[in-house]
């Protein structure tokens, strides 16, 4: 054990680098060769599947598994990258406990789903350093624009660039992969996955990256929709809510979609600073996210307040229990009245909550966790967008082809209304938007 | 991609996966919904005489045993020909194969043993616009009892000669499916050729009882007390139609007839397996009734992929590759010698090897007090019943020593002459090897 393990404050190197690593090892580890026999052989290739129902991408999954009992996984891969060729990050960040393996048979049989996500990564691990597998159609000589390398935008490019479309994405950062790169907990995306997935998706040909260009400030939609024959916008939420408490901006209150954002590009996570004890706010994937990653980095006490019961908690009950696991300690029906602080974070008061008569009510009896370090999980909003587009709630408004209001353009991901914020959803999208654009630019629609 | 298109006897069909004679094939609806699905041919469920149509009983018809994990191994059945009158039928072969024309449909056709009647029916069937026919000599039960089906199947000079007759009546190509319930399938298959059949088609379903309900001391399945013999399908009986196809594929009087394998076709390995001993297509039943039309899409993948692999680039460069390889036991290298060698990391120590080995083998691996499973070499035979026991695939494998290496079972140096049965000095009728 390093010496500042127990230091107060917030502090790198609380754990040593063999510890970090094991902490941030694969939260599945891969199937080998035998195992993914054994799991796929459970699958009972269910005529018209409720786990391909339940997928957002609609994965034939059935089939694939049985491409993978039969020996021939290239082809089971194939078989997901037709639907979704993100396919391999899917694997790994799926929520399959609400989707797939939710709803699988033998779930309802034995209460032991067929471990679709990892005999999904384990087919489409087999081809990633492999060619391409698909063909671009001849060129159309028709341009499109994506916004944002997300993958709502990776979703569209790959599948537009497929049907001979010349494809541009215009990113803000300097590197793609959107909330994959950025957002996802760094235990599911091991080994810089979610770049050499990005390398790999291009290898369609027919996409252009323009890193460090921002819808807003570098680019105009009007620009765009000069420029291009349509526009997709995937941008993902880039604003986040606010606590609107005193000392928000006290040192060492941070948002949690940044401290993930710093984690996941730290060189050397044994030199990523983390309080001692830390407190997350919020009920979701990035709050479970924030504080389990909190927790590995070495923080001896993390807990999640979280507003309303456990059961509203918007992570999966595998996530809340993942958390448990680590260490983290959830407290419900609290909500936060005070950060305290001498310009540096000292603790955070929190007020129980109840609900009466359907709406949650704030109580006056409070409690105070000592902190020095609060992330704020609570929750992302669309940021600034071009006037022009129509919002539904706090998203941009799509019909069910993924089109806005604007003529040309189309939208889909965590940005556009409709659907759960998840990679899949996104994807999913993305297609769709892409199938649709193919539609229109070939004069169908 | 491999190009899968295939051409049988002249029937051309985009893969070289049919669904057999067999309730999948059984009406429109059906075969409709099988070509949405990807199939490459049916041959129609076997069509009977004008008239009123065979009746089947209304209780079960299948009995079937089972793997692990409750997977159909082997099915069986009681079930008749066609129960459709026959207008009913044609009418709906025309309509489909009109709409289809790119998919083979092949007519399966079984009435009694007279000429007259072969010879009235063949051109009816023939105005649906089919690709060719099949003649149902395998029928194993009900239909046989009335001298059709496999009754005429089991006795040869009635297949040629009702070969001959449909070969007199038309122009399309004739199959003959044959019935495996005989002791040799390569006098059957001779007689079909001597007839002038264009391939044969095998198997059929084998006689079979696949269990006996204890409570009611009746076969299953039971109709009212009573059950009777059915016939036998499903991925058990692939074994047992993989060497008659190879059978039939590398005997000098019946070599060359072109062959449609049936009998457990599951996978695409299985069609692979059955055209690389000669089968120019497969015919599926039992996995299509198992797991639905769907199936037929891993079998595609999966064959197309094989073939990229491998870089074949049509269906015809791998049918009968392995048939040169098929051959007497007479002939087996006696000089190729192989040890068991057990994987340890791979091995999950369920001492499994070592009770097939110890208690009925050769007493060739050793257990140590930590279960460590080793296998001695200077016991081993090579039998290979331990690769076969053990859970884990490829825990066990099968080095081959090499020339110069000593077998430490019999202290002889292997040699890497070849040397077989033939010239052994054991054998009192060898040939002294020149
Ligand atoms: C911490 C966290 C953990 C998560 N964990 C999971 C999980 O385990 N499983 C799961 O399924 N989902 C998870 N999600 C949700 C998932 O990451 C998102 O639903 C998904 O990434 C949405 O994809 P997108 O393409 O719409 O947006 P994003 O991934 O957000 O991508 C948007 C892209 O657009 C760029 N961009 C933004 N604004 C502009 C602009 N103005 N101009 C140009 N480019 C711009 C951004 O830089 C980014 O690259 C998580 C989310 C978070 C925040
Ligand atoms: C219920 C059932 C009915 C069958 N009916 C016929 C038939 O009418 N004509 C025929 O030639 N074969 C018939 N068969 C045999 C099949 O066509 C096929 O030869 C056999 O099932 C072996 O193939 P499989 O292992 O793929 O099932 C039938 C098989 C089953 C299971
Ligand atoms: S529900 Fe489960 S058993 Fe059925 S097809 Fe899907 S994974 Fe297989
Ligand atoms: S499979 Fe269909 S027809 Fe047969 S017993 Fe079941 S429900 Fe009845
Ligand atoms: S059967 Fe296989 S797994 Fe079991 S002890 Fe033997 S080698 Fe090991």
């Amino acid at each position: 054990m390093t010496q500042s393990a127990r230091a107060n404050g917030v502090t790198a190197g609380r754990i040593d680098a063999t510890q970090m690593q094991s902490n941030f090892s694969d939260l599945h580890e891969p199937y080998d060769v035998h195992e993914a026999v054994v799991a796929a052989d459970r699958c009972y290739f269910c005529h018209d599947a409720p786990c391909m129902t339940a997928c957002p991408t609609s994965i034939d999954i059935p089939l694939f598994i049985r491409q993978i009992a039969t020996g021939t996984p290239e082809a089971a891969a194939t078989t997901i990258f037709n639907q979704n060729i993100l396919g391999g990050m899917c694997a790994r960040v799926c929520p399959t406990e609400t989707l797939c393996e939710e709803v699988c048979v033998r779930e309802t049989a034995e209460g032991k789903p067929v471990e679709i996500g990892r005999l999904q990564r384990f087919a489409t691990d087999t081809v990633m350093s492999k060619a391409h597998p698909f063909k671009r159609a001849a060129t159309t000589g028709k341009t499109v624009a994506v916004v944002g390398a997300g993958p709502a935008g990776l979703a569209c490019a790959h599948r537009v660039a497929m049907m001979g479309h010349d494809v541009v994405i215009f990113e803000a950062r300097a590197k793609g992969g959107g909330l994959n790169e950025f957002g996802i907990a760094a235990y599911k995306s091991t080994n810089d996955f979610a770049q050499d997935e990005l390398d790999w998706l291009l290898g369609i040909g027919g996409i252009e990256m323009r890193y460090g260009q921002s819808l807003g400030q570098d680019i105009s939609l009007t620009g765009l929709q000069q420029d291009f024959d349509a526009v997709f916008l995937g941008m993902g939420l880039s604003a986040v809510n606010a606590l609107s408490l005193d000392n928000e901006a006290a040192e060492n209150v941070e948002d949690a979609v940044s401290f993930i954002g710093a984690l996941r590009q730290a060189d050397d996570l044994t030199k990523l600073p983390i309080g001692r004890r830390v407190v997350v706010i919020g009920g979701g994937m990035t709050a479970i996210d924030a504080g389990v990653q909190a927790k590995l980095l070495g923080a001896e006490e993390v807990t999640i307040v979280y507003r309303r019961g456990q059961n509203a908690m918007a992570a999966s009950e595998f996530e809340q229990d993942l958390a448990q696991q680590k260490g983290v300690k959830l407290v419900c029906n609290a909500s936060p009245v005070a950060i305290v602080a001498d310009g540096r974070l000292t603790a955070a008061t929190f007020a129980y909550t109840e609900v009466q008569d359907g709406t949650l009510v704030t109580l006056d009896e409070t409690f105070t966790l000592p902190c020095d370090q609060l992330f704020k999980a609570i929750g992302q909003t669309l940021g600034d967008m071009p006037e022009a587009l129509g919002l539904k709630g706090r998203k941009i408004a799509v019909d069910a082809t993924q089109k806005t209001n604007v003529p040309g353009v189309w939208a889909g991901g965590d940005c556009a209304s409709g659907g759960d914020d998840l990679t899949v959803t996104a994807v999913a999208e993305g297609r769709d938007a892409a199938m649709d654009i193919h539609a229109t630019l070939m004069g169908a629609n | 991609m491999a190009d899968l298109t295939s051409e049988f006897v002249g029937i051309k069909s985009p893969n070289p996966f049919w669904l057999a004679s067999a309730p999948p094939t059984d009406k429109e609806y059906n075969v409709r919904r099988a070509f949405e699905a990807g199939w490459g041919g049916v041959v129609w469920k076997t069509l009977g005489a004008e008239g009123p149509p065979v009746v089947n009983v209304n209780g079960p018809r299948y009995g079937a045993i089972w793997g692990a994990d409750r997977r159909l191994l082997g099915l069986n059945n009681i079930e008749l020909i066609t129960d459709r009158p026959l207008e009913v039928n044609l009418a709906e072969m025309t309509r489909v194969k009109k709409d289809y024309p790119d998919r083979a449909l092949v007519a399966s056709v079984m009435v009694p043993c007279e000429e007259q009647a072969w010879k009235e029916i063949l051109p009816r069937i023939a105005e649906t616009g089919c690709d060719g026919f099949e003649l149902n000599f395998g029928c194993p039960h009900g239909m046989a009892e009335r001298g059709m089906g496999s009754a005429v199947g089991q006795v040869p000079e009635y297949i040629e000669m009702v070969t001959r007759w449909c070969k007199e009546t038309t122009s399309l190509p004739v199959i003959v499916k044959l019935t495996p319930n005989i002791t040799n399938i390569l006098q059957p298959a001779q007689a079909a050729k001597d007839g002038g059949a264009d391939a044969v088609s095998l198997i059929n379903t084998i006689n079979s009882i696949t269990s006996v309900n204890l409570d009611t001391m009746s076969p299953e399945p039971m109709i009212d007390g009573k059950g009777t013999h059915g016939g036998y399908c499903g991925p058990a009986v692939k074994p047992i139609a993989l060497n008659m196809v190879a059978e039939i594929a590398r005997s000098a009087g019946t070599a060359g007839i072109p062959i449609s394998g049936i009998g457990g076709v599951t996978t695409w390995r299985d069609a692979a397996e059955f055209m690389a001993l000669g089968a120019g297509n497969v015919q599926v039943c039992t996995a299509a009734m198992t797991y639905g039309f769907k199936i037929v899409q891993e079998m595609i993948s999966g064959l197309s992929q094989w073939m990229d692999e491998q870089g074949h680039t049509s269906v015809q460069d791998i049918v009968g590759r392995a048939v040169p390889n098929v051959t007497d036991w007479q002939y087996l290298n006696l000089n190729h010698v192989t040890k068991a060698r057990i994987d340890q990391d791979a091995c999950i120590k369920c001492g499994r090897c070592y009770a097939a080995c110890e208690d009925t083998s050769h007493q060739a691996i050793s257990m140590s007090e930590d279960r460590v499973f080793e296998v001695q070499d200077d016991e081993c035979v090579a039998c290979n019943l331990c690769v076969n026991v053990c859970p884990v695939d490829n825990c066990i494998t099968m080095e081959t020593l090499s020339a110069g290496a000593t077998d430490e079972r019999t202290g002889k140096v292997v040699s890497d002459d070849y040397a077989n049965w033939t010239t052994h000095p054991n054998n009192p009728g060898a040939t002294a090897a020149e």
